[in-house]
């Protein structure tokens, strides 16, 4: 047999050229050629297996009841149906809750949200399927839903208990202050609007194994929650990820009940089958960002320092715990924002409703807990007659007085006061001010309004366990290397950054680091690709992996060749050694295979630091913090309540960038997704709990014309992360989405121009064009009937829910 | 049978249903996996294909969601998809610049708006496009992108719009001539039928023969009813090429327009006579929409929120309806009977629509009032017509979308002007009628208070634009814009 050694070495890549993957480099998406060609392969295009089934799920019209009968004889009988799927043929399993139960596969005995899956359909075509569903003959004793998160607080009817954070003694404080306002805030919620929805393949393997395709961003859960609900090992079944067509949270834990009904019904029939969810049922089935209802009572001082808040936030779960206890625990850890609180008290519920059970999000309860400290400190700043900004300003965490968050972690690093300062320059937000102030004063139907705020966002998952990460990696004989890592690409350019990782610790080329599916039989018992931490975490097990495979062949060296270890230097493609002596990377790992050394390892990492005590709300939960500040100016037309963001200018805190054309990406991308969720996208449920938003058509996330005409970008220069990170990067995902406040925080400017900046309109979120016109009339009927009241701005119902 | 061009594959196809769509063919009968579903409704453009038309002895380009749009549409057409822009090794200009400016991240619009973008470099090259940020938007209006934000496409988009021609897109007009006149463009399959007239007289004949037939237009809403609705409509009638219903003229009086132009297609002509509605149709659905809706369609369908209705009223348009008992005509305002419900008779159609002409004292205003801007329904739809004796309102009628259940003339409103002085006054009484006219739903779009308060505030819009002859809409005001 030939010797792996002969394998040719691709003449186009000179060894001796400059490494040019590497860290810190604005390569592209390492799948952007197949994007735009239209090679990259989604689950629905894969080429499909022979004696493939499509399968769609039948789901409930009622919101809330007992099912009392579920005849589907008729579905069975309809052409093309294979099998027909209720929970009593479940092997396994039948909850799939991700942490608590309360997830049932398929509605068990009772139904609790409009659109619950009762049943599944396996067929020989995709509308064959579809049309079967309707042949289902179902009876529900139709209850009374619960809708109103208030009023399921009131009831004390909760996903999970409510829990709470404190420092200091908050109502003396505020009791003690020269000023006090209180005000609450409905935040909206938010679809994904991921463009490919939900989707999985399942194709059974021999001895009862199961593979599975998942458009997911957790596969080691898929893994688990397939086998459980098939009563099989873990080891019998894999999960592959290739990519996904968008996530942005919403395929973390609502990726797996698919992949379950895929996995069953193929048990049942013993076929491959395809369960790709159509838009309105993907809309009508998942979870979406939960909307929340805060409320806060703050005293402060006459400069607008605050001296006490009192921070209420609900969220509205839907029907069952997902992740919600993380989610709301999240929105209460950024309840401060930016913001010092010298004494603070903070409350979070975790309300039931009957709807679909809501989920994880882009920010994770970070934006819905961030809005309610922006509100305050508009409304504060209109309270003392001053400019937001200075108000912001003064409230910073600054250290070391002013440094302790409400859990009692100090914020160490001063990125934010240099960020917002920069960026007040950069973006002229003084001179801007005073021109639209003359604006404004001459401009008697169109007013303009203007805002900076600025974002700081707690980086690790606030579950310890989930802090970790392992890789594995092959280097093949030719000196091209294999990776996997446990996380997932969404289109974030998780790989292409792993990979820039591992070329610049082994100084190789980026293309011949080779990245494919996420596996779990690759790479086991992985965290999801959330919170922010795919390049975080799994960019560190990659690194490490890398470096005992380049500990390996340093060793060889320096045994064979009798060289000092310090003396070996992996440069440019190039391992140097001794005196002025060098070899390929090729050259050195064929040489290291002949003499039997192991050119596979895998890599791990956990997250060091962080520790959290949440009896106590004390601790360290994240590893650092992510920064960021954005300046919006908007135009508003007083007449319609319509408007636009002309301008948007951020600046972002990514340590050093691993990649500054993908971390730009996630910026620019992030903050047109808040800029939807805080204006034109509205979930809209019926009084009956039915969710009328349920396609494009209806539910309206921004497009080309809503991106502000201009909107400057710019990433903080010059800040490594001051923590030991992969090389001292800090995370981008979510963090930037929030930025999108500052387009909101604008709106409200613009509308407090009608009263002089004097009152600081209610504006509930998404800010449609309705909300605003609402906002203005209210603000102009308050300006014309009263005195400016600086004291307490009163809560008031939107006239439109 | 159908016969077209796939990239530059002639294919012939019958015995297939008829309201096979273009995506169903292309990825379940074809494998060809590049155009993607997004939500098989026509409102996010990741199916989105181009369609080459025989337009005057040449092929234009247009952009058009796949997801809704029947087979049988595609008879004497190229169909071009993202598998043909490749030519060789080389990335189509555009992909090249899609992936140089970072223009995709998931990838799964990216198909969708790298075809976009091709037909508006096509039309740019044209003369027809045009390249500034209003441009670019246009192109990108029917194309939702989740990940990126639109910024590194619009940079993409500028940086391409100079390339050259490609290759492979050599003009193909005279094979798609051939290829026109060399089927009937009628598919039979079993009982299901699309049939293709070319004239009034046989389309009238189909429809009195064949009552259970639809009749397909750009089948932007009819094709909702088969991919939302899994309807299986066997018998389509399309309209595309019946040449009574395709003409696009103008008289000293009036504009005539057949009801199966496209909004496109009248787009130059609408601008030339009525820039207030052209505006209008700018906003009307996405690019691709208006690549493939038609004002005969949007009259038709009769819905309460449809944007030419309103217009159209205020305008006094007349439609000229055909059926086998010949032609008969009447003004739009005595169309619209209830919801969804039309003056048409069993087996009669509209044929055009006539516009009066605007005079040197007459005014037109349009406004639309949606969540978002481009490519959402109104939640109110505004249109004002005025004949002017100096300051004093001879004549008004106002078209309203959005208040009724069907598309509405506001009458109480027109009479509370008519003779008055046009004036704050006049406009704040006549506002004050509005309730009068209308009593609009609360639903997911607005409630019904705001959009009585809106209406009578577009009627102060109004005054205030004609009597400082400037624009009050934040979106006509203009920033600087730079690309970098």
């Amino acid at each position: 047999m030939r010797k792996l050694t002969d394998t040719p070495i691709s003449p186009r890549r000179p060894d001796d050229a400059k490494a040019a993957g590497g860290v810190g480099k604005p390569l592209p998406h390492e799948s952007a050629r197949k994007h735009v060609t239209g090679a990259a392969l989604y689950i629905d295009d894969l080429p499909e297996p022979s004696r493939l089934l499509h399968a769609a799920v039948g789901c409930s019209q009622v919101t809330c009841g007992r099912i009392k009968s579920l005849a589907l004889d008729e579905v069975m009988a309809q052409t093309g149906v294979v099998a027909v799927l209720t929970l009593a043929d479940v092997p396994g399993h039948t909850d799939i809750g991700p942490v608590f139960p309360g997830d049932p596969v398929l509605a068990d005995g009772e139904v609790k949200f409009w659109g619950q899956p009762l049943f599944a359909v396996a067929a020989d075509t995709f509308d064959n399927a579809r049309r079967a569903l309707r042949f289902a003959k179902v009876e529900i004793d139709a209850e009374t839903p619960l809708l109103d998160p208030l009023q399921a607080v009131a009831e004390n009817r909760l996903v999970r208990p409510t829990h709470q954070l404190a420092r200091g003694d908050a109502a003396a404080a505020i009791a003690a202050a020269p000023k006090v306002l209180e005000a609450e805030l409905k935040v909206g919620g938010q679809e994904h609007f991921y463009l490919e929805g939900q989707a999985s393949v399942a194709i059974p393997q021999e001895d009862g194994a199961m593979h599975i395709h998942s458009s997911t961003q957790h596969p080691s859960e898929v893994q688990k929650l397939v086998a459980e609900v098939l009563a099989l090992p873990l080891g019998a079944v894999t999960v592959e990820t290739r990519r996904m067509g968008g996530g942005f949270g919403g395929k973390e834990t609502q990726a797996a009940q698919w992949a379950c009904l895929a996995a069953l019904l193929a048990r049942k029939t013993g076929r491959p089958v395809k369960l790709r969810l159509p838009r309105a049922d993907d809309m009508i089935m998942t979870g979406k960002r939960h909307p929340f209802v805060n409320r806060y009572r703050v005293g402060f001082d006459e400069s607008g320092l605050l001296l006490g808040a009192e921070i209420t936030v609900t969220g509205d779960c839907g029907h069952s715990p997902d992740l919600s206890d993380a989610i709301v625990d999240r929105a209460m850890f950024h309840a401060d924002n930016a913001y010092y609180l010298p004494a603070a008290h903070i409350v979070g519920h975790r309300a039931f409703t009957n709807t679909v059970s809501h989920t994880a999000f882009r920010g994770f309860g970070g934006p819905q807990g961030m809005m309610i400290i922006e509100r305050a400190m508009d409304d504060i700043a209109r309270a003392v007659g001053a400019d937001p900004l200075d108000v912001r300003k003064r409230n910073l965490y600054r250290g070391p007085e002013r440094n302790i968050t409400p859990y009692h972690q100090a914020v160490e690093s001063d990125t934010l006061t240099q960020v917002i300062e920069q960026l007040e320059s950069s973006s002229d937000y003084r001179a801007r001010r005073e021109d639209i102030g003359r604006f404004n004063e001459t401009s008697p139907v169109l007013k303009k309004g203007l805002a900076l705020t600025p974002v700081k966002f707690g980086i690790s998952f606030t579950v310890q366990h989930l802090n970790q990460a392992g890789a594995l990696l092959h280097v093949y004989t030719d000196g091209s290397v294999h990776l996997n890592h446990g996380g997932t690409e969404m289109g974030q350019g998780l790989n292409t950054k792993v990979a820039q990782i591992v070329a610049e610790e082994l100084q190789v080329d980026i293309d011949r680091i080779h990245i494919t599916s996420t596996r779990t039989d690759k790479v086991p018992n992985t965290s999801p690709t959330a919170a922010s931490s795919g390049a975080d975490l799994n960019g560190q097990a990659a690194l490490a992996a890398a470096r005992i495979i380049k500990q390996r062949l340093t060793d060889f060296l320096v045994e064979s060749e009798k060289v000092p270890p310090e003396s070996v230097v992996f440069a440019a493609n190039q391992v140097h050694f001794g005196e002025g002596r060098a070899l390929s990377f090729v050259e050195l790992v064929q040489r290291a295979y002949l003499a039997r050394v192991s050119l596979s390892t895998t890599g791990y990492y956990r997250t060091p630091k962080i520790h959290y005590d949440r009896a106590k709300g004390r601790g360290r939960p994240f590893f650092y913090f992510a920064t960021g500040a954005a300046v919006s100016e908007v135009l508003v037309d007083t007449l319609t309540g319509e408007y636009r963001v002309l301008r948007a200018d951020i600046l972002h805190d990514v340590g050093n960038s691993l990649n500054p054309a993908l971390d730009i990406g996630q910026v620019e991308g992030a903050f047109i997704q808040g800029m939807g969720w805080l204006t034109t996208e509205e979930l809209r449920w019926d009084g009956q709990g039915r969710l009328l938003t349920t396609g494009p058509a209806t539910y309206k996330i921004p497009t080309a014309a809503d991106m502000p005409p201009e909107f400057n970008v710019a990433l903080l220069e010059s800040r490594p992360n001051e923590e030991a990170t992969v090389f001292r990067s800090k995370a981008v995902g979510e963090p930037p989405f929030m930025l999108a406040i500052s387009v909101w925080s604008a709106l409200r400017d613009a509308i407090s121009s009608l009263a002089d900046y004097r009152i600081s309109p209610e504006l509930d979120t998404p800010a449609t064009p309705e909300r605003v016109f609402w906002a203005i009339r209210q603000t102009q009927e308050q300006a014309a009937s009263e005195q400016p009241n600086s004291a307490r701005v009163s809560p008031m119902a939107q006239r439109n829910p | 049978m159908i016969r077209f061009l796939l990239n530059d594959q002639p294919v012939s196809l019958d015995n297939v249903e008829p309201g096979l769509t273009i995506l169903q063919y292309l990825r379940t009968t074809l494998g060809l996996v590049g155009t993607k579903e997004g939500c098989a409704a026509g409102d996010c453009g990741a199916c989105t294909v181009v369609l080459g038309t025989l337009e005057t002895g040449r092929i234009q380009y247009h952009a058009i969601n796949a997801c809704i749009t029947p087979i049988g549409s595609l008879h004497g057409k190229q169909l071009l998809t993202i598998e043909h822009l490749q030519h060789q090794e080389s990335l189509h200009p555009i992909q090249q610049a899609m992936v140089d400016c970072h223009g995709s991240q998931c990838g799964f619009c990216t198909p969708g708006v790298v075809m976009s973008l091709f037909a508006w470099q096509h039309s740019v090259q044209q003369g027809v496009a045009v390249v500034d940020h209003h441009g670019i938007a246009d192109a990108l209006s029917g194309n939702l992108c989740r990940c990126t934000g639109y910024q590194p496409i619009f940079r993409a988009a500028a940086k391409v719009c100079g390339a050259p021609a490609q290759p492979q897109f050599t003009d193909l007009a005279a094979q798609l001539q051939a290829l026109q006149a060399d089927a009937d463009g009628e598919i039979t399959c079993g009982d299901a039928h699309f049939f293709c007239p070319t004239s009034s007289a046989e389309l009238a004949r189909l429809l009195a023969d064949r009552p259970e037939a639809r009749l397909v237009a750009g089948a932007t809403d009819l094709g909702l009813e088969i991919t939302l609705q899994l309807k299986r409509l066997p018998v389509l009638i399309q309209t595309a090429r019946v040449k009574e219903m395709l003409k696009l003229e103008d008289t000293a009086d009036a504009l005539y327009i057949g009801a199966a132009v496209t909004y496109t297609a009248m787009q130059t002509k609408v601008e030339e006579q009525f820039p207030a509605f052209a505006e209008l149709l700018a906003r009307l659905g996405s690019r691709q929409i208006r690549n493939q809706g038609t004002l005969g369609g949007n009259i038709a369908n009769a819905s309460p929120v449809g944007d030419a209705p309103p217009v159209l009223l205020a305008l006094d348009a007349r439609l000229h309806l055909r059926s086998l008992d010949g032609l008969r005509s009447l003004p739009i305002s005595q169309f619209f009977t209830g919801y969804r419900a039309t003056m048409l008779r069993p087996g009669e159609f509209i044929e055009s629509v006539e516009i009066p002409k605007l005079k040197a004292n007459e005014v037109l205003k349009v406004y639309k009032i949606s969540k978002r801007f481009d490519d959402d329904i109104s939640a109110v739809c505004f249109a004002l017509w005025l004949k002017l004796d100096g300051d004093t309102i001879a004549d008004v009628r106002i078209g309203f979308g959005g208040m009724a259940a069907t598309p509405a003339r506001a009458i109480h409103t027109e009479n509370a002007l008519r003779g008055q002085v046009f004036s704050e006054a006049s406009v704040q009484a006549a506002g004050a009628a509005l309730t009068r006219d209308f009593q609009p739903l609360d639903d997911l779009r607005a409630s019904a208070a705001y959009r009585l308060a809106v209406a009578a505030n577009l009627l102060r819009r109004a005054w205030l634009e004609w009597r400082s002859g400037e624009t009050v809409q934040v979106m006509t005001w203009q920033p600087q814009v730079r690309h970098a």
